[in-house]
């Protein structure tokens, strides 16, 4: 895997006439890991959103070197198609190899993504992330609706990521077991 | 190059074949026929007065065929996190966009054209004046589509959405419509290149207003 670098420098996020936070910085190079902790409502989301290149930061600024991929609680897969299809779609259109981590979802390639539980849906959009080839693994809340397997399940893929030389970033106030893991809590840049 | 052909084809299969909650490209196209068929009840079997304004009738049913599937063109991909995912490959939105024009107009403005010659028919409109609509509506529909795919994206995510997007959708649909049944009047050839102009103007400027108002609805 190509070596990857995420940087955040100073950043700042408004939405409507409220400010959320200020002056996050981090820097991340490949094999990095850096978990965002907060309470709801300080902006975690909004965060992973700027690092993306979804939405523009009120102030500061993102660098990155690397393809970025964004799971958050919208899978972006068809509801009505069954789970193997929904997959494919994105897999053509990524056009990268077979993922290495499944996710257990094998048995689950015949049944309509509407059917599937909440754990399962997560599950498959981490699986879509997994596949799309991206070296920067942005996650919102990756372990929402898991159960304790597949949550160590989840952080075992992400250090394998992080093995290749990717960088991971988690947005999640759950604790995680990973190796080498920084913080940054939102709640120390509040405006 | 590959990754749009598969964009475009999930667009064009979601549109015509419609999905729970979607509905397909039937629906325009029932709802296209049932207006050609009730207008004659409502106004009598006078065969002239028919042959008179069944062209009009006509483009107003197309018109509001056209904005019935407003609700779905654009909102339910926003809403389950597509447009973000394609943004976050660097697909940009105008080409997008362009895409479920062509989709859209596939799915509504090609089975108008087909059904036209039976709308026609239930009309009363002669070989000479369903050629004239046959061509209005090949000009005219891509213009449609185009304006209900930028309606769509600048509505998506809006509470009252759908009803909204059918008011916008009107006013901007008026020159299509007075050009396309002007067309049809004994004098109105100038129509159709009228008629062809407005469609080009809507089609030149969509794309890139629908590509705003998505990018703009992720502030």
């Amino acid at each position: 895997m190509q070596p990857c670098r995420l940087a955040a420098r100073d950043l700042a996020c408004r939405r409507g006439d409220r400010l959320l936070f200020k002056g996050v910085g981090f820097e991340l190079q490949s094999g990095g890991a850096l978990q965002l902790a907060g309470p709801n409502g300080i902006g975690k989301s909004s965060l992973m959103r700027i690092l993306a290149g979804l939405l523009r930061p009120y102030a500061g600024q993102v660098e990155h070197d690397g393809l970025r991929a964004l799971s958050d609680e919208r899978p972006a897969l068809d509801a009505h198609r069954p789970l193997g299809e929904a997959l494919d779609f994105w897999r053509r259109i990524d056009r990268a190899g077979e993922a290495r981590a499944d996710f257990g979802l094998q048995d689950l390639l015949d049944v309509p993504v509407r059917f599937l539980s909440t754990g399962q849906r997560k599950r498959a959009a981490l699986a879509r992330l997994a596949a799309s080839g991206a070296q920067i693994w942005l996650l919102d809340e990756p372990l929402n609706g898991l159960d304790k397997h597949w949550s160590t399940a989840v952080q075992a893929a992400i250090e394998a990521h992080r093995a290749q030389g990717g960088i991971a970033v988690i947005a999640s106030h759950q604790p995680l077991q990973l190796q080498a893991l920084r913080a940054v809590s939102l709640l120390d840049h509040m405006a | 190059m590959r990754a749009l052909w598969t964009i475009f084809r999930r667009d064009l299969v979601l549109l015509v074949q419609g999905a729970p909650g979607r509905g397909g490209a039937a629906l325009p196209l029932l709802f296209f026929l049932a207006v050609a068929m009730l207008y004659p009840f409502a106004v009598g079997p006078d065969a002239r007065l028919l042959a008179r304004t069944g062209a009009g009738v006509i483009w107003v049913a197309a018109l509001l065929a056209a904005i019935l599937p407003l609700d779905r063109l654009v909102e339910p991909d926003l809403e389950a996190g597509f447009f973000d995912q394609w943004a976050l490959r660097g697909i940009s939105e105008e080409l997008l966009m362009l895409l479920r024009i062509l989709a859209h107009w596939l799915s509504f403005g090609v089975p108008l054209m087909l059904a036209a010659p039976l709308a026609a028919g239930l009309l009363g409109l002669d070989g000479a004046q369903l050629w004239t609509v046959e061509l209005g509506l090949l000009l005219g529909t891509p213009g449609l589509a185009a304006i209900g795919v930028t309606i769509a994206a600048l509505t998506a995510g809006l509470r009252a959405g759908a009803a909204l997007g059918g008011l916008l959708a009107i006013p901007l649909a008026v020159p299509l419509l007075i050009f396309g049944a002007g067309s049809l009047q004994p004098s109105g050839e100038g129509g159709l290149l009228l008629l062809a102009a407005s469609s080009i103007a809507a089609l030149a400027i969509a794309p890139f207003a629908a590509a705003g108002a998505i990018r703009a609805g992720r502030e």
